[in-house]
């Protein structure tokens, strides 16, 4: 091993902490230079949140989460933000599995780091899973693509209609078609009401043309929506939101800014990335542990505290991450 | 040249035995596996001084590279209407001939114009200099055995050997290396349809600097853990060596900085090959729309130039630190003002971080956003001046020893001081509406960033060639490439600040069709000429190291520049571990030149009774 070359001589020269001879905060060079490498990291990920906010706020229209992430294996209808505050969950959880595990390191207590370690790894592993779903659920079932992002949201320049006030402008009338028409432009916008009734506070559906030219109910959702989100899923038409604009015309908005889906399948995919690898280290250094390697150098599993301070670096940017993409 | 005799030599041995440190290094035994052969000595190393000559002799080969490239493209602008048939042979089908005058590609003039900025920059000025040097003098000046981590030491060697591989490859594709400017800006660096190199060729030198910046970071770490775990007993911070200093503020600014570029670097990679529109906008390719919608290229120049300024001080900061080291020791006086130029570094650093928009003046950054940038541009200027004052006053009065090393030191200062002066003009935002993109620019950068750097690391390498190869350096070739370096590089970049200030623009290809700049054509042969002769000089600077590597005057005294630094208490052919038996400790800082009368006092040997040390306090 490269480490058993340089040997730091501390704690055998007095002096103070800095004269030299000492290792100044008491941590070894392979501390000090896995805390450099998660300055560089951190730095990185500035990076990518900079360009995060950049672009974002250049754009006239983001988003809104609530809609975007409604969904959750298991359950049906909307559950905004529930699954992802579960995957959240499960991160800081192994967090704190991961701190067990190296004060069990500094007791010198094999089993234990052994123990804590799994389930910091079980930990990580449920995070990438929720991942993978959300992903998949993201591209496949609410139609978001690195180029693609069918949720628009509300304009600078424009106030939202809820489907009352498009009711009470009498723009349904003109609009909705209780069903589905045959020749018409596709940026039009069409609803599908059930039963033929014009009652769009209970049952109100979008419909949408797919690549064959068919027509197919969307998704209803429910009217005190502030917003009207499309769910276009794998079709090419994208029925727009409606809005006001300046003038009192009612206007319908297009696609949302393409950057949404770009930023958060990077942003989140790097930080996945960083969890992966995280997995990774973790079991080969429980393989490590397990094998006695680390007791042999009876400096209390100084290698999990190294992975441990590399998992919290990783918890800590999916905060900033969860920020950026869920709250904000 | 001060001498020391036998006597002294056993005396340094007897001083590091009775206050040295016994770090019980040879008992182990197991260095030898880190040089027990042809591989692990020479190929493999992890043996600091060994990764040094590595970084040396790879940045020398990208620098003759790039400076070979320069002088292509200033063929064309020197002598646009000569043939360059006689290039073919070397360029191939980059020389298109018509009626058996041959002429340089325009493609291909651009491409060189950035393979040139892009391997000076980071594979000379960053590897080359601040990894020679760093890997060389921090374990001997701080008294380590090795780095902190020899094995990332050696992969920080090979991951930017990797990058110079892929880059080197780069150039032999048949649709060229990358040609949209060092900088790499958006959509020519994103969309592969915009210029030849676009495609292939700006593939190749992303993942080129990805590596690099590994590189850089591996290396990076192990610098500042060294300096901050590893340093001897007796060795505060107080009592480093300005060498020291600069490597280990230039490694804090790597490893913030590289990261930022990393970011824009995989951006910029989904742009090129996921069609995302992170830095593109609503944009026209040969009268096509294009889908991307939405970017920002501006936003790829903010993240670009965030690494891109501190990159500037990355490059020069260890050029200072060895300029200070070497101008103390030939001037046999302590360096003036010790704690002024540490904090001054320090000034520097901080201050690289909030400037990196002046290289935007002209981007369309909101101008009151100029205005802060501005300010903080031009008080850079008062570190720096502090600098340079405090290297003419070490000189002043001092009993100099004119040779190669001293004179490049004190060459450095002054193209430090006229590269800086012009950077007052372009760093106020007003001034550079005039000044931007134009041969002043060029001017600018290539003296206070591309010559004095090089200075600095001439003056390195003259004098620590004893260290590294237990030889001198030819002395009259070396006075005769400063001399000739010095005038000659004077006469290539100063007349580019008058065309500059007549505004002719930078990176053309021609100037054909601009009748108001035809009367420069005279100035720009006369560039030319001189960049040939430069280097020539720099040929010969390459002959005298290799020729002295194996037939040069040998060294036959441990420290023949009579200098108080650790390095020299080594052994004349230092091995493994540096010194072959205690390590020393430290009883003064580095610069009792001349103190008590003494010509010069080792870090070694310990304060007389009532004598005051001149860094701690």
């Amino acid at each position: 091993m490269a480490d058993t070359v340089v040997h730091e001589h501390h704690d055998e020269v007095e002096g103070g902490k800095w004269d030299g001879g000492q290792r100044p905060m008491d941590a070894s060079y392979g501390k000090l230079m896995m805390w450099y490498f998660l300055v560089s990291d951190a730095f990185t990920f500035a990076g990518f949140l900079i360009a995060y906010g950049t672009i974002r706020f250049s754009m006239p229209a983001w988003p809104v989460p609530d809609f975007v992430f409604a969904k959750a294996p298991f359950l049906d209808g909307d559950w905004p933000l529930i699954f992802v505050t579960f995957m959240t969950f499960v991160l800081i959880i192994s967090s704190v599995t991961m701190v067990r595990a190296v004060q069990e390191g500094a007791r010198e207590n094999k089993r234990g780091v052994v123990f804590w370690m799994a389930l910091t790894i079980v930990g990580g592993a449920t995070f990438l899973g929720c991942q993978a779903w959300e992903w998949n659920t993201m591209i496949n079932g609410e139609g978001v693509t690195v180029t693609k992002d069918p949720f628009s949201s509300h304009l600078e320049n424009g106030t939202y209609l809820s489907g009352e006030d498009l009711l009470a402008a009498d723009y349904l009338a003109h609009h909705v078609h209780t069903s589905p028409v045959e020749g018409v432009d596709e940026s039009e916008v069409f609803y599908y009401v059930k039963n033929g009734t014009k009652d769009i506070e209970e049952n109100r559906f979008f419909v949408k043309r797919d690549h064959h030219g068919h027509y197919h109910a969307g998704e209803s959702f429910a009217v005190k929506d502030p917003y009207l989100i499309t769910y276009g899923h794998d079709s090419h038409i994208y029925e727009p939101a409606a809005f006001k604009d300046e003038n009192g015309e009612i206007l319908k908005e297009r696609d949302g800014p393409i950057a949404f889906g770009s930023l958060f399948f990077f942003i989140t995919g790097f930080h996945g990335f960083h969890v992966l690898s995280g997995v990774v280290f973790l079991i080969i250094i429980m393989i490590n542990v397990a094998s006695g390697l680390y007791a042999k150098r009876k400096n209390g599993y100084e290698m999990v505290e190294k992975i441990g301070l590399y998992w919290h670096f990783v918890d800590l940017v999916w905060v900033f991450v969860f920020l950026c993409f869920y709250l904000l | 040249m001060a001498t020391i005799t036998t006597t002294k030599i056993s005396e340094t041995d007897l001083l590091i035995e009775e206050y040295g440190y016994d770090d019980h290094f040879h008992e182990h035994h197991d260095e030898d596996k880190f040089q027990s052969g042809f591989i692990t000595t020479y190929i493999f190393s992890q043996d600091h001084k060994m990764i040094a000559k590595q970084f040396l002799i790879t940045g020398m080969f990208w620098g003759v590279m790039g400076a070979m490239m320069s002088l292509v493209f200033r063929m064309q602008l020197g002598f646009p209407e000569e043939s360059l048939m006689w290039l073919k042979p070397i360029l191939g089908k980059w020389i298109t001939v018509a009626d058996g005058v041959g002429t340089l590609a325009p493609e291909f003039y651009y491409a060189l114009v950035t393979i040139h900025g892009t391997v000076i920059v980071f594979f000379v000025l960053t590897a080359g200099l601040s990894g020679t040097f760093s890997n060389l003098l921090i374990p001997l000046q701080v008294g380590a055995r090795d780095m902190a981590s020899p094995l990332l030491n050696m992969l920080s060697y090979w991951f930017f050997f990797l990058a110079g591989a892929i880059m080197f490859a780069s150039l032999f594709l048949s649709t060229g290396p990358f040609s949209g400017g060092w900088t790499a800006y958006p959509p020519l660096s994103a969309l592969s349809q915009a210029s030849a190199g676009s495609g292939a060729g700006m593939t190749m030198w992303t993942v080129s600097l990805v590596f690099f910046v590994v590189s850089v970071l591996l290396g990076g770490i192990n610098y500042v853990t060294t300096v901050l775990n590893l340093r001897t007993k007796g060795m505060t911070m107080w009592r480093l060596p300005l060498t020291i200093w600069a490597f280990f503020i230039t490694a804090i600014l790597g490893i913030l900085s590289f990261p930022v570029l990393v970011s824009a670097f995989f951006l910029l990679m989904c742009d090129r090959a996921l069609q995302t529109s992170f830095f593109l906008s609503e944009i026209f390719v040969g009268g096509q729309a294009l889908e991307h919608v939405g970017g920002s290229p501006i936003l790829y120049q903010h993240l670009f130039w965030f690494l891109g300024h501190p990159e500037v001080y990355i490059i020069i900061l260890p050029a200072m630190g060895i300029v200070s080291e070497v101008l103390s020791v030939h001037a046999r006086k302590p360096i003036f003002g010790y704690r002024a130029m540490v904090y001054s570094i320090l000034a520097i650093a901080f201050l690289s971080f909030i400037v990196w928009a002046h290289h935007m003046f002209m981007s369309g950054v909101n101008p009151f956003i100029s205005n802060f940038f501005v300010i903080f541009t031009l008080i850079i200027a008062v570190p720096s001046a502090v600098k340079v004052f405090n290297w003419i006053a070490t000189l002043y009065g001092g009993n100099i020893r004119f040779n190669a090393a001293s004179l490049f030191s004190i060459g450095f200062v002054s193209m430090f001081i006229s590269g800086g002066l012009t950077g007052i003009f372009l760093g106020n935002s007003a001034i550079d509406i005039q000044m931007h993109d134009t041969y002043f620019v060029v001017a600018h950068f290539h003296i206070v960033m591309g010559v004095a750097a090089f200075f600095g690391m001439f003056a390195g390498v003259y004098h620590w060639f004893p260290k590294m190869y237990a030889r001198f350096m030819n002395e009259t070739l070396g006075r005769i490439h400063f001399w000739g370096t010095l005038i000659g590089a004077y006469a290539v970049f100063w007349p580019m600040h008058y065309l500059g200030m007549a505004g002719v623009p930078r990176r053309y290809y021609s100037f054909d069709t601009f009748e108001n700049f035809s009367h420069f054509a005279n100035i720009n042969k006369f560039i030319t000429i001189a960049a040939v002769v430069v280097f020539a000089l720099q040929v010969l600077f390459i002959i005298n190291f290799f020729y002295s590597i194996f037939k040069g005057k040998k060294v036959t005294s441990r420290n023949p520049w009579g200098a108080n630094t650790l390095e020299w208490t080594t052994p004349i052919e230092a091995g493994h571990g540096n010194w072959p038996g205690k390590i020393p400790a430290v009883q003064r800082w580095a610069y009792d030149y001349g103190k008590d009368g003494k010509d010069f006092i080792s870090q070694i040997i310990p304060l007389s009774d009532g004598e005051k040390d001149n860094g701690d306090h």
